[in-house]
């Protein structure tokens, strides 16, 4: 990645949850480390996409990126300025050049609030627009910009379709102008038909307005169609980062090698040669990840060095960032893949003490 | 997924689609509530004995053919041991054992019962929703000092709710001294932490919407999202419940009235006095105990089945 004019930089962000017991004095018990240590930087006007199986914590890295939900440690610096230490004010204000899509458009509108309200409450809550008309002015642009019509306005949410939905949400992160938009899995909830149309909408306003976006998904199409830069996230923590087009051509890291292969090639013939990597067991508790390498307890090509007890960083092979020890190894096929059995791991205090089980059915199994 | 570049077609299709709608204004969800409701028959049947029930209960003591306290059966000789007489031309449901037209006292205590009833509901539901919606935007959008407010508020209602509602409202009334006030206070803080309980669960869950978290996100402050997001959309299960917490404020007054906390002013009739004056005639004149029952289930019926057509209005689920 080139040094141009990065927007967004995370510097080794966490994001620990407190586990509390206790009926009215709260007592800590242990911590969910949904991320644990992050680093990334996204360059104005691109696309970083960010994937990775639920619960491993890339909508709370969003969140914390945006300042929703606070980071335990870490820097998050937007053109310039840092967000974490920001007295309350000035982030109110820089929230006007950062905003959110989320997930489920329906939720995420006030059922009570006509899109009207729903656009302007943005507007007046940073001043922006002289007067009534001049509102109106922009309301009615951005309308016309994500393709709802003027009657929208004095509409309910509960009157739309999901597409048109989503489309009040973008509506409502566009009307402050803002540089950087972080979408938590913008078209997952919508109908396929759907979810081509408002992937467009967002490339169509990237170019025009020049915007920036996070993307967060875990349908790798989407990530690879609307992406410049790919992070894989696991456990926490990102094992990969590559341009879109490399990360699905040539993935090094284990857990990318089986993401990728679970997408399915339209073309019968090398769908059924093609080598499925599948793989053993659930994601470990974030409350009690394993130690050394996180992917170590369901990675085909686990060695019984270095992955059991050093944390890898993510170093740079070619243009790619990744975690592993053995990425090159892995890449010229030094190293094999073997069998895993599944672990299970639980929750500290919970239970007995973590143990190996043989797992109930085909562990481990590639094709 | 194939994303195809025919950005026309889809034009097209969206233009189709809007012009299936007419152009009237949106409909909020109140009023597609409201609409909901009208179509129900159990709320119409409900709200047709409330609106009588709230005519006769203003206008119906300017009406009334005879005193309420005036005990014409004494006057004229009617009244004697063991002879309590029925209906007669004048008298449409007989006289009391003090020989007072029965039909006039049922009207005069319709007002008293629709007062009772409605004060002491709106003094529950002031109090209770006032401490409710604290520690509801305190759990919910405050942190970690707010959540311990919360715990504390929480636990003084628990406490409350503990006690056998009636239990309370009796201590309440023998400490505060028997009077009009005291039945409305006691039967109003009887329903105290329900509606505290039910404003706050509400909130708290409307809080971890996306909604919420939206708002924040535009850059909102805290009060003000409790006040605009998080408040209006908490507040449907709390009307529905003050409507059915009329029923039982009704039925609560008429039962300490029944135990004498009642009010203490005898010369206004009350359902629950009347009442407990007709258990000794029981076997003379059954009637007067079947009419001011009946009154008090009737209009304890009318309030819980608008509450419960209110609550199919309302209840999210239930929308197309």
């Amino acid at each position: 990645m080139t040094d141009t004019d990065i927007l967004v930089e995370v510097r080794d962000l966490k994001v620990h949850f407190p586990i509390t017991k206790g009926v009215i004095f709260d007592r800590t018990v242990g911590h969910v480390k949904a991320v644990d240590g992050v680093d990334l930087r996204i360059p104005r006007g691109k696309t970083y996409g960010l994937v990775g199986e639920s619960g491993c914590g890339k909508s709370t890295l969003g969140r914390a990126l945006l300042q929703l939900t606070p980071p335990t440690a870490g820097e998050v610096v937007f053109d310039g300025v840092e967000l974490t230490t920001l007295p309350a004010g000035r982030l109110r204000t820089m929230r006007r050049r950062m905003q959110m899509i989320f997930q489920d458009p329906m939720s995420s509108l006030d059922p009570r609030q006509n899109v009207e309200s729903i656009l302007t409450e943005g507007l007046q809550t940073h001043g922006i627009g002289a007067g009534r008309d001049d509102r109106r002015r922009i309301i009615g642009e951005t309308l016309d910009a994500v393709g709802l019509p003027r009657w929208a306005l004095s509409r309910y949410p509960h009157e739309f379709s999901g597409g048109q939905r989503q489309r009040i949400g973008i509506a409502r992160a566009l009307v402050l102008g803002p540089e950087l938009i972080v979408a938590d899995e913008p078209v997952s909830a919508l109908d396929v038909s759907i979810q081509a149309q408002v992937v467009n909408l967002l490339d169509e306003l990237q170019d025009n307005l020049g915007l920036t976006y996070l993307v967060i998904a875990h349908d790798l199409a989407v990530v690879r169609h609307i992406s410049d830069v790919v992070g894989v996230m696991y456990l926490g923590a990102l094992v990969e980062e590559a341009p879109s087009d490399r990360l699905y051509r040539e993935p090094l890291h284990p857990y990318t090698r089986a993401l990728m292969s679970a997408v399915p090639v339209p073309d019968p013939d090398v769908e059924d040669r093609r080598e499925r990597i599948l793989l053993a067991g659930d994601l470990p508790s974030p409350a009690n990840p394993p130690a050394g390498c996180r992917f170590h307890t369901r990675c085909p090509w686990a060695q019984p060095t270095r992955c059991v007890d050093e944390r890898p960083a993510l170093r740079e092979i070619g243009a790619s960032r990744v975690a592993c020890h053995w990425a090159e190894q892995i890449a010229s096929g030094e190293v094999r893949p073997h069998k895993v059995e599944v672990q299970v791991t639980r929750p500290l205090d919970e239970g007995e003490n973590p143990q190996v089980v043989s797992a109930p059915t085909e562990p481990g199994s590639y094709v | 997924m194939t994303i195809a570049p025919g950005k026309k077609k889809q034009k097209i299709d969206r233009l189709a689609e809007l012009a299936a709608r007419d152009d009237e204004r949106g409909v909020s969800l109140w009023q597609e509530a409201f609409r909901r409701l009208r179509r129900n028959p159990a709320a119409i049947v409900g709200a047709a004995i409330l609106t009588v029930f709230v005519i006769v209960a203003v206008v119906g003591p300017l009406l009334v053919p005879f005193g309420p306290s005036d005990t014409i059966g004494i006057r004229e000789g009617l009244i004697r041991p063991g002879v309590i007489p029925g209906a007669d031309g004048d008298h449409w449901l007989g006289y009391d054992h003090q020989g007072r037209d029965e039909f006039s006292r049922l009207i005069v205590g319709a007002r008293q019962t629709l007062l009772v009833g409605v004060v002491s509901t709106l003094i529950g539901l002031a109090v209770g929703a006032l401490i409710g919606g604290v520690a509801g935007a305190a759990a919910g959008l405050g942190g970690r000092w707010g959540r311990w407010l919360d715990s504390t508020l929480m636990r003084i209602i628990d406490m409350m709710l503990a006690m056998p509602s009636l239990l309370l409202a009796v201590s309440i009334a023998a400490l505060l001294g028997a009077s009009l006030t005291t039945v409305m206070i006691a039967v109003g803080v009887v329903s105290v932490p329900v509606f505290a309980r039910l404003l706050r669960g509400s909130m708290i869950s409307q809080s971890n919407s996306d909604y919420v978290l939206a708002a924040t996100s535009l850059g909102v402050r805290k009060p003000k999202i409790a006040l605009t997001h998080v408040v209006p959309n908490s507040l449907a299960p709390v009307i529905v419940q003050a409507t059915l917490t009329l029923a039982t404020a009704i039925i609560e007054a008429a039962a300490l009235s029944f135990l004498g906390l009642g009010n203490p002013d005898t010369a206004i009739p009350e359902w629950g006095m009347m009442l407990a004056e007709a258990q000794p005639y029981l076997d003379i004149r059954p009637g007067l105990a079947v009419y001011p029952a009946l009154a008090i289930i009737v209009t304890a019926l009318g309030f819980t089945l608008l509450g419960e057509a209110m609550r199919e209005a309302l209840d999210p689920k239930l929308r197309k």
